[in-house]
């Protein structure tokens, strides 16, 4: 059986593909920072799938702690899915450097630090799949949001570069970059329905590209243009823009 | 997030800031900061029992906590939805104790409403299969409750609609079955007459629910198809089921496309409908084994039904008459048709004793019938409360969104009792909804 290890497992989203992977019969290996609050979502992929289901204490900001972390665990995972993300209002970040830090860590240098391990394991075995969930906020940098947006532009750059090198290696890399989505971290905006997805979908997507070895996916189609879209706005124009 | 909502009737509609919970820290949180919550699930309550100016969504709490397959005991959190638990323990050989005509109702759901089934005469309530459960209350305290301890608490959040505080995790049992299967009789009635009759010559079989005609006048009046059914034993399977008795339904489901027009839906429609939902069987008796889905949940395969109903939409009008009301049951009958304002189908049973503090269940006739919501239905439905009340019933307030609060406290005669149990626990009605204010009881 294959294991899957889910680096984020607390966030919506990354709960909702350990459930996919589960119910596609892959154990699972759910990390997060606090290991107490994974204990009822353990009884639950293993009650309702009947797969093994461990649970792991990961804090993506204490880089010292990741190759012990990486070591500790009983079985290498065949997929690793980097879900971790961290998005607080933008001028609260600007305005405070530790905010900006931790919205560096978490999104940015936290997945590159586990990442770099993970990859160097996957060339020894030469095979393996490696998954990080960006953001279309990456893309772009907006007024609104460019701490997070620039931070995970970073992260999709490192994934290119790290798809580039693995493919030499039989190693698989998947960027997902889900638009807007309906969690926690999103709850207190007022998002557009049609443009929005569920976790459920984005873990869907996740599995397909997975299973499907695809480079880059938008979990909503119509993202892809939209950011074509914003992308080729002339910087001239774009600058003047309330974006 | 601020949303606008309504439950499965479409009516009525309102605004609501509504918070989602993953663990128990974010509820106590959720609560600390706003007022005025009631706890909400999937939304299938028909009126305004969940709707309210905050809203607690129990959605995302919804995970399987324990599931004892020797024993037949399940344990998970409120939010978690009946079709899920079902694609877990129909493959173990258990199968929900009581179930409503829909699987898309939460844990959570099922105990605010205590729902019932087709074997309510035979298993009673879903509360009367629950071994203990954890009440959150408005100080943010977890309380937790069962037929033995917090005994108050526990009675009053059976049926309680949310106003005790949030249910946020069930312990239940379940029932053992062979397969996933059900030995099916169906059986045409001419009439009322007919129809009661069979209910009582059946009663010993474990489901039972009849579909009934409200628009026939004359010697057709009440004009039914009575459904009755066993789960089906090993040896009732052809070789091809036999192979894999307990397999899962497929996954067959449409969606409703667009909400119909409210003019679509007239007495000539509805008319026709029934004469070919009448006509379809046609031998008297039909016996077969079906799976479990279009046995409990015919309508959960088109996704959306409700939009048939229009923009405006719909109420659901049930209530249960004391057995020796008979009378009263073809009175109301009677108006229906005279009015001519008829839903599609009336779903006729009949419960089993029942005396709980304010569960709906009692015994007698219990009749269920959807209005699209227009013109001078409100008043109607006020006569129909009125004769309710004089033949001793009282009617389900999950399907309620506009009866006048003293048919609720003189149709449930214990109300007063459950009024002082919700003051004891929710002092300061820090929860109530738009349903328990109507009514009174939170004001």
């Amino acid at each position: 059986m294959p294991t899957v290890l889910i680096l984020g497992a607390t966030s919506d989203i990354g709960f909702a593909i350990a459930r996919k992977f589960a119910s596609q019969k892959y154990g699972v290996q759910l990390a997060a920072r606090n290991v107490d609050q994974l204990e009822t979502f353990k009884s639950d992929i293993s009650i309702r799938y009947g797969v093994p289901c461990s649970v792991h204490s990961f804090d993506a900001e204490k880089f010292e702690t990741h190759a012990d972390f990486y070591q500790s665990l009983e079985v290498n995972p065949d997929v690793t899915v980097y879900v971790i993300g961290y998005m607080n209002d933008n001028d609260k970040v600007i305005r405070n450097w530790n905010e900006s830090l931790r919205t560096i860590n978490a999104n940015y240098t936290g997945a590159v630090s586990i990442l770099n391990i993970i990859a160097e394991d996957y060339v020894q075995k030469q095979g393996g799949t490696i998954v990080g969930i960006s953001s279309v906020a990456g893309n772009r940098g907006r007024q609104s949001n460019y701490m997070y947006g620039s931070a995970k532009a970073a992260f999709t750059a490192y994934l290119s570069g790290l798809r580039n090198r693995m493919y030499h290696h039989k190693v698989h890399v998947l960027t997902v970059l889900p638009g807007f989505v309906n969690t926690k971290m999103t709850e207190h905006l007022q998002l557009p329905k049609l443009l929005t997805a569920e976790p459920e979908e984005v873990a869907t997507a996740v599995y397909n590209g997975v299973k499907n070895h695809k480079n880059v996916v938008y979990v909503k189609w119509f993202w892809k243009w939209i950011m074509l879209i914003i992308t080729s706005v002339p910087e001239s124009m774009f600058k003047k823009k309330k974006l | 997030m601020k949303k606008t909502i309504a439950n499965w009737g479409n009516y009525p509609v309102m605004e609501t800031e509504e918070k989602t919970f993953t663990f128990e820290e974010q509820l106590s949180d959720a609560l600390l900061h706003s007022d005025g919550i009631i706890a909400r699930g999937n939304g299938r309550c028909y009126g305004d029992a969940s709707l309210a100016k905050n809203t607690i969504s129990t959605l995302k709490y919804d995970k399987v906590l324990s599931f004892d397959t020797e024993q037949g005991i399940f344990e998970c959190q409120s939010g978690l939805m009946l079709d899920k638990i079902l694609e877990v323990i129909v493959p173990k050989g258990w199968f929900l104790p009581v179930t409503p005509g829909t699987k898309f109702i939460t844990v959570g759901g099922a105990i605010a409403s205590d729902v019932h089934g087709k074997n309510h005469h035979v298993d009673g309530c879903f509360s009367h299969h629950v071994l203990e459960m954890d009440v959150v209350l408005g100080s943010g305290e977890t309380v937790t409750c069962s037929p033995t301890s917090n005994t108050e608490l526990f009675w009053a959040t059976c049926g309680g609609m949310g106003l005790t505080g949030i249910i946020t995790r069930a312990k239940f049992d379940l029932k053992k079955v062979e397969s996933s299967y059900i030995k099916q009789k169906q059986i045409k009635a001419q009439n009322l007459e007919e129809v009661i009759e069979l209910f009582e010559r059946y009663k010993h079989y474990t489901y039972s629910v009849a579909w009934i005609d409200c628009l026939k006048k004359g010697k057709h009046f009440g004009r039914s198809i009575l459904m009755l059914g066993e789960h089906a034993k090993l040896e009732d399977l052809d070789e091809e089921k036999k192979k894999d008795p307990l397999k899962l339904p497929n996954k067959k489901q449409i969606t409703f496309p667009f909400t119909l027009p409210s003019f679509v839906l007239n007495q000539l429609t509805v008319k026709a409908f029934n004469f070919l939902f009448y006509g379809k069987n046609f031998k008297r008796e039909i016996n077969n084994v079906i799976s479990y889905e279009p046995f409990f949940y015919p309508l959960d395969a088109i996704l959306h039904w409700n939009r048939g109903y229009g923009k405006k939409g719909f109420v659901q009008y049930q209530f249960v008459l004391p057995l020796e009301s008979k009378q009263g049951l073809i009175e109301i009958l009677k108006r229906i048709s005279d009015k001519g304002l008829g839903s599609f189908l009336a779903v006729l049973k009949v419960f089993g004793k029942q005396d709980d503090l304010i569960s709906f269940p009692k015994e007698g006739y219990t009749l269920a019938l959807d209005f699209p919501v227009r013109k001078g239905l409100f008043e109607f439905l006020d006569e129909l409360d009125k004769v309710v009340l004089d033949y001793g019933g009282r009617l389900y307030l999950s399907k309620d969104a506009r009866m006048k609060s003293d048919i609720f406290w003189k149709g449930y005669s214990n109300a007063n009792r459950f009024s002082e149990i919700v003051k004891k626990y929710n002092p300061d009605f820090k929860f109530n909804s738009v349903q328990a204010n109507r009514l009174s009881i939170t004001h």
